[in-house]
Order: structure tokens, then sequence, then C-alpha cells
């Protein structure tokens, strides 16, 4: 142990939610000026444990100190007083305020003068080298900008912690670099930045030291990221070797099932979101859509769907137009869908497992005008059985299943249609890494049974790992296409931000 | 003579003083449940709130003998008034609209309970019209603009104040941030429940502000069903006015036209029953309804992204 005085430990940290114990006697400790990873999979206790640090949450037991002095925070803006900033996976910014205005916003003068607060939020911009524009509004910005509105958020407050909640989900490999930069700049200035993350390659690239979580508790506690190899550090976040990618054999793909042509269609704010989209997806392979969210991917998937008017080109299934056929009539001719809104869109969060798996071809489970029970019934136990869905019992309402689990009915209930294309807009997002891999290997066998895939993704490894082709998508157009055996991962990333390889 | 109508020089004047009258009374309406709605917190009781106003600010008014205290006094039982509002919507998180609306029916009954004894009872006190010297002399504009109720100015006034707070301090940009999104403001280390609360008062002391407005200025008096579903025309005001003080104003003024005119048909020679005439307004406020909602149809909505939803902080 080194002479560097501590800038946070966290001791024995307790907390339970009703069904779940998030923390079991969690530690973590963090020096001052360092970059520090903390590691685990979904449901190892990382966000709890943050959220216990940034005052969101109070711990049953154990105790909080920062530069050895022992803390209890009522709420976040305790913890933002005593000197902890955090950026939540899901911005706090308010979109219809300037940037300047999100940063001050908490921390202001009683009486603004806009312009003098535009000046110093640049200028501390400028000092840690955050490119963002103070005047301008947070729905105009990228993800990586807006991201970078809540650091600055952090630094306004002089936060001497920054904790940072999965902070590369939502950027290019370009701006995960630029954060990085950005971050190295802060541990220099003598603060200290905590990066949860997933993701191995980031930790040994932008951190110091890493703690591993698993299942609420500290199984490996800041060791040196220099001394460790990415595998070792994925076996102690699964507790077993895992096994490397699940890349399909490449076979020769089948006939054309799926054609978009010339196809347009404008987003929420009715701006163009896609420009002369041509694509098709054949049986038998696996089509990748990778970019940055908000390039177009959501629209795509949706127009193709059924669920947003195209602005003009075609969408064929078989040949057949379908551009203005109704969502019922698409399914019926053998296309699938699992939305990227998997509760909401997909499913209906108050409605029963039952009810839930009958969404979609409700009308054949029917006596007359009345649902057919007890068909309908063994209908969802087969879904539930074939496809391992965990419920407590058929009647139960949807919204108390994990977040694999509700994914497992969900295609469970597309596949047992028997389609023959399948539109899956970010399937694995939020999933553990064996609901990871469980949907992944649904996928890749409804490919090998000749069926064709169209796989949206933002987890660029996710793609590279199971797609026949990769088609990167970058604002509204189709930026680059990679077969299988030439897709990289640099060549994507760039092509992601929008740069011409 | 324009369209076969006549337009004798009184009448005009007349008609756009009373529009600027009734368009101020109902811009105090209309700027308090702006305010309330910024905060994120929908508020159907105004037309309670004035009535409450109204007969609260007239009875203390004769009590006391003066009217300055009568108007204090329908600020703070407007303000209070709101709180019951205050306590459901906001610390309790009912329905905004169903608690509103309950609002609106308590607060007409209560106040025409209370206003029993004094309907019908001569208005001894009032507010006399401000007499601002030579500017109050020049034709035309003197009379319309600078002989008009304190009150007039008064609604300028918090018009102007309301615009810098919202805009140009800490408070407005935390009340609108609790508006636009509760969980950003409470991150940021603001107390969205005091927040909302706030603004929901205020919004109720200008809704009884505005129905004093009625009883002490407008008709001097108290007689049941005086508000007559202005507090509705208010609320449709702030959606009229985009929740903006300069729009809402300009929504006022068109409001407090429609208002003023179905009195007046005769002097401008006009055709129908002055009956049909008085639906103006109420017409008005449908056509803008349906007017805003067609212009809205596409575009991303000027209302604030948190109105009408609860605010709790997340536990899972």
């Amino acid at each position: 142990m080194d002479a560097a005085p501590l800038a946070v430990e966290l001791k024995g940290i307790w907390k339970r939610f009703p069904g779940v114990v998030a923390n079991a006697g969690t530690e973590l400790t963090v020096k001052r000026g360092s970059i520090h990873a903390v590691l685990g999979e979904n449901g190892a206790g990382k966000s709890t444990l943050m959220n216990v640090l940034a005052g969101v949450y109070r711990p049953e037991e154990g105790e909080v100190r920062l530069f050895g002095e022992r803390v209890v925070f009522a709420n976040p803006a305790d913890a933002l007083a005593a000197g902890v900033g955090m950026v939540h996976q899901e911005f706090r910014l308010v979109p219809t305020f300037t940037v300047a205005e999100n940063v001050v916003l908490g921390a202001a003068e009683r009486v603004l003068n806009m312009g003098a607060v535009e000046r110093r939020v640049a200028e501390l911009a400028e000092q840690f080298s955050l490119d963002v524009d103070p005047q301008r509004h947070i729905w105009q910005l990228s993800m990586g900008e807006r991201q970078r509105v809540e650091i600055l958020k952090a630094l306004w407050r002089d936060a001497e912690i920054l904790i940072l909640d999965e902070p590369t989900a939502v950027l290019t490999p370009n701006e995960a670099d630029e954060l990085g930069l950005v971050i190295r700049r802060m541990a220099n200035d003598g603060r200290s930045v905590i990066f949860i993350s997933h993701k191995l390659h980031e930790v040994k690239q932008y951190c110091d030291e890493a703690t591993v979580l698993r299942g609420g508790k500290t199984v490996a506690a800041s060791m040196a990221v220099v001394d460790l190899t990415p595998q070792q550090l994925a076996e102690l976040m699964v507790g077993e070797a895992t096994d490397a990618a699940l890349r399909p054999e490449p076979r020769q793909a089948g006939d054309q099932l799926l054609t978009v042509q010339d196809l347009c269609a404008l987003n929420n704010r009715n701006l163009e979101a896609l420009s002369n989209i041509s694509l098709s997806v054949h049986g038998g392979e696996i089509v990748g859509i990778a970019g940055v969210a908000g390039n177009g991917q959501r629209e795509l998937s949706d127009v193709i769907a059924g669920l947003r008017e195209s602005t003009s080109g075609t969408v064929k299934l078989f040949g057949e137009d379908i551009t203005t056929a109704t969502p019922r009539q698409r399914f019926r001719a053998g296309l699938s869908y699992i939305p990227e809104d998997r509760v909401g869109v997909g499913l209906a969060p108050q409605l029963s497992v039952t009810d839930n798996a009958i969404l979609r071809s409700y009308r054949e489970h029917t006596r007359g005008p009345l649902i057919a029970v007890d068909r309908a019934k063994a209908f969802c136990a087969d879904v539930v059985d074939s496809f391992k869905v965990r419920t407590g019992s058929l009647d139960q309402r949807i919204a108390g299943l994990s977040g694999g689990n509700l994914q497992r009915l969900l295609v469970g209930r597309e596949l047992t249609a028997k389609p023959s294309v399948i539109v899956a807009s970010q399937p694995t997002r939020g999933l553990d890494v064996q609901g990871v891999k469980a949907i992944q290997e649904l996928l890749i066998d409804a490919r090998n049974e000749g069926l064709g895939v169209l796989m949206v993704s933002e987890d660029l490894d996710e793609l590279l790992a199971i797609s026949d082709r990769i088609i990167v998508m970058h604002g509204g157009r189709i930026a680059a296409e990679y077969g299988g055996a030439d897709a990289n991962r640099s060549a994507i990333g760039l092509a992601m931000a929008g740069e011409t390889p | 003579m324009i369209f076969g109508l006549t337009f004798p020089e009184t009448a005009v004047i007349g008609l756009l003083f009373a529009a600027i009258q009734f368009g101020a009374m109902i811009y105090l309406a209309s700027l308090g449940e702006m305010i309330a709605e910024r905060a994120g917190v929908l508020n159907l009781g105004v037309e309670g709130m004035m009535a409450m106003g109204a007969v609260g600010g007239f009875v203390f008014a004769i009590e006391t003998g003066s009217p300055w205290l009568g108007l204090l006094a329908a600020a703070v039982i407007g303000g209070a008034v709101a709180m019951i509002h205050g306590l459901f919507a906001v610390v309790l998180g009912a329905n905004q609209v169903v608690s509103g609306l309950a609002l609106t029916i308590f607060g007409v009954g209560l106040a025409n309970f209370w206003g029993t004894d004094y309907e019908g009872v001569r208005p001894e006190v009032q507010f006399v019209d401000v007499d601002w010297g030579p500017l109050s002399d020049i034709s035309w504009i003197g009379r319309i603009l600078f002989q008009q109720s304190p009150l007039a100015y008064l609604a300028v006034l918090l018009g102007f104040v309301t615009w810098f707070v919202l805009n140009r301090t800490r408070g407005g940009l935390a009340l609108r941030a609790a508006g636009e999104s509760a969980a950003t403001a409470d991150a940021a280390g603001h107390s969205v429940l005091g927040l909302r609360l706030f603004a929901v008062a205020i919004g109720g002391a200008f809704a009884g502000i505005g129905g004093a407005y009625l009883s002490l200025s407008i008709s001097p008096g108290w007689t049941v069903g005086v508000v007559a579903g202005r507090g509705w025309i208010a609320v449709a005001l702030v959606i009229f006015g985009a929740w903006k003080v300069r729009r809402v104003a300009l929504g006022a003024f068109l409001f407090g036209l429609a208002m003023a005119l179905p009195n007046r048909t005769e002097s401008f020679d006009l055709p129908w029953d002055p009956i049909l005439w008085s639906m103006l307004p109420y017409v008005l406020t449908i056509a803008v309804m349906i007017a805003g909602a067609l212009v809205l149809r596409n575009r991303p909505p000027a209302a604030p992204a948190a109105l009408g939803l609860p605010f709790r902080r997340e536990e899972r």
C-alpha cells in the first residue's frame, strides 16, 4: 500500500431490495488521483454501490469514508456538497435548457447573468478540454456531448470524486477515447474517477486500478490493471472461464427474403432520420446494423416492422411490396419484430405472462368472440417451456420478471410464429452475460434454420461475434458495409463516427 | 362603415377599455396557472380559486373598509385554497386532473355559501381608477390605457416580475427544471415538492387576485356565478400562450376583447341576440384548443415535459 491518501472507502456495505440483496458487505477503496474501475456483470451490485456513494440510496449497514472521514448522506445533494458527483447512465439533463443552464442548475447565483454564466462554463470546459457549446440546447446535442455536460456539472460543483456509470455505452469508440483523455486529465488534477464498466478492454485502456464485484460481494479489490489480462478480469467477473466468440460457421446465404430499397423516413421531430437506405437480408444470415444510438437504427427497424411511415422507398418481403402493410399483415406474412423497448412496445408490463404471450396471435386462441383461456394457457406454457422463461405462474404480471426472462418471453413469442425474417433491435441490451448468450444463441439457431435475421446493436463486439455481414449507419445513411471476414473493429468504429475509413 | 357595421367613437373606446380590463383580470389568473404548470403541476381549480378570491376579497374589503386589505385577503385565500390541490396532487401524488376538478367544484360551492349574506350588499368599498394626470387626458389612449383600475397595472407589473423570476433567477431555473424533468431538479439538490407547492400557492394567489378584480373593480359586489367560467378560459389561455408570459399577455387581450364585446352589441348594431355573442369567449376557447392541437400535432410540444406527472424519488 503506498502513501497516497484514500479518497473513498466503502466498508461492509449492505443494501437489500425486496427479493434481492444488491450489496452484501461490499468493500471498495479508491486512491486520490486515480482512475478506478468497478467491474461486474449486471446484477453484481455495481450501480447500487455507486448510488450509495452518491447519496441516492442509504445503506442498511456499513460505512462510507471520504478522505478518511466518515460521512452519512441523506440525499444526492449531500453527496454533491461533500464532493461526490455521479454521471448516471440515464442523463439527468433538462432537454429544453441550454448547456449552461443545466450546468449551473442547483449551483447558481440568486440572479442569473446568463452571458457571464456561459463564459464561465466555457472556461471550465476549456480547462478540461470538454468540447461543448454552452449556448446550445440539450436536445440538439449528441449523446457524447450530453455526457460532457454531465461531467461539466460535476466539475462545476467542484467534485473531487466523479462516478461514471457505464459511460461508454452511448459513445463511439473515438468519443470513448476522448473521454479517456478527459478523465486522465481530471486524475492528474488530483481528482478520483470511478469508472463502472463491464467492457474489459476499456478497463485495460483507461483505468489504473480495478475492483471486481460478483453477487454483491467484492471478489477482487484494487488490483493494478497493468498486471491483469482481460481474460483474468473476465474470469473474476463471471466466476468461470468464458468461452470465446460464438461466431457461427460461415455458410451459403439463401434466398433474398427482405429487401429495403431507397427508404426514407422522418423521426419524431419531423427531421429526416433515414435517407435512401437500401439493404437486403437473405435466408440463413445475420445482418448486423452497427451505429451509435440515434443514427436512424430505431427508425429503420420501426419502418420495417410497420410502426412508422416511410416517406419514400419500398420494403419487400419475398419480393412482395409490404411498404404500406399494417404491422399485423407483416407479422402474418412472416416478419417478426423484437423492438428496442421490450417493455412498452414489445410487452405490456401490467398484463400477465399468458396475455403477453398471445398478444400477437390472440385471434388464433378464440372461441367465437371470446378468448379461449385454456388454449391460450397451453400456448403460453409451450412458449415458456421451449424458451426457458422462468416465471412463478402464467397468470403473474410480467412486471415482476427479470430483463432476461422478459426477453426470452418476447423472443419466444416472436419465434413461435415461425417467421421467415426477424428484425431484432437491441435484443441483448441490459441483459447479463448468461442472458446475452441465451438470446444470441436463439438468434444463431434461427439463422441456422434458414431464417433471415436483421439485428440492430450498439455493442460492436456482439455484432462482430455473431453477424455474417455488418452494415454501419451514420446520420441516417449507410456509412459502410463489411462481410464477416473483413470486418474489423477500428474501421467500423471510424465509420460509426462518420469518418470514411 | 365597414362591412355594414358602424363604429361610434365612444363605443370603440369603451370596448377597448373593457378589453384591457377583462384581459388584465384573466391575465392574472393565467399567469398564476402558467407558473404552476411551468413547475409541472396542472391545476384545473382556477375557477374555484377565483370564486374564493372574489367572495373573500369583497367580504374583507367591506369588513375592513379597505379594498387593498380585501385584495391581500383574496391573494391569501386563493393561495390557501390552492394548497388543497398542493396536498393531494403534489404531496400525495394524486391525479392532478381529478384533484383540480374537485377544487373547482369545492371552491365555487364554498364561495357561494360564504357569499350568501353578502349578495346584493352595496359595494361601498371598491378600487378607484387611477388618474395618471396628463397621460389620462390624452384622447383615446388616455381613456383606454391610463384610467384603468390599479389592478390592471398590478397585472402588468406581475407579468414582468413573473418573466424575470422564471428566466433570470436561480429559483426560476429550478422551478422550470421541476416542470421539465423533476428527477434532474432533484438530483441537482432542489426540493421538487417545495418548488411545486410554492408554484401552486403563487398560482392560487394570482387567481385569487383575479377573482377580487371582478368583485372589487369590474362589477363591484358579490353575486353567485360572478366568475362565470372565466377560470377555464384562464386555463385555456396558458395553452394558447404556449407557457410564455408574452404570448399569454397577448392572448389575454384577445380574450378580453371577446369578453367585452357581448355587452356592447347594441352600440355596434351587431346582428343576433347578445346572448349568442356572450358565448364568444367560450367558442374562442374551443377554437383555440382545436387550432392549437392541429398546429402542434407535428411539433415537439411546448408544454413542460413533466406537466401532470407526480414526482417520487425512485427507490427501486
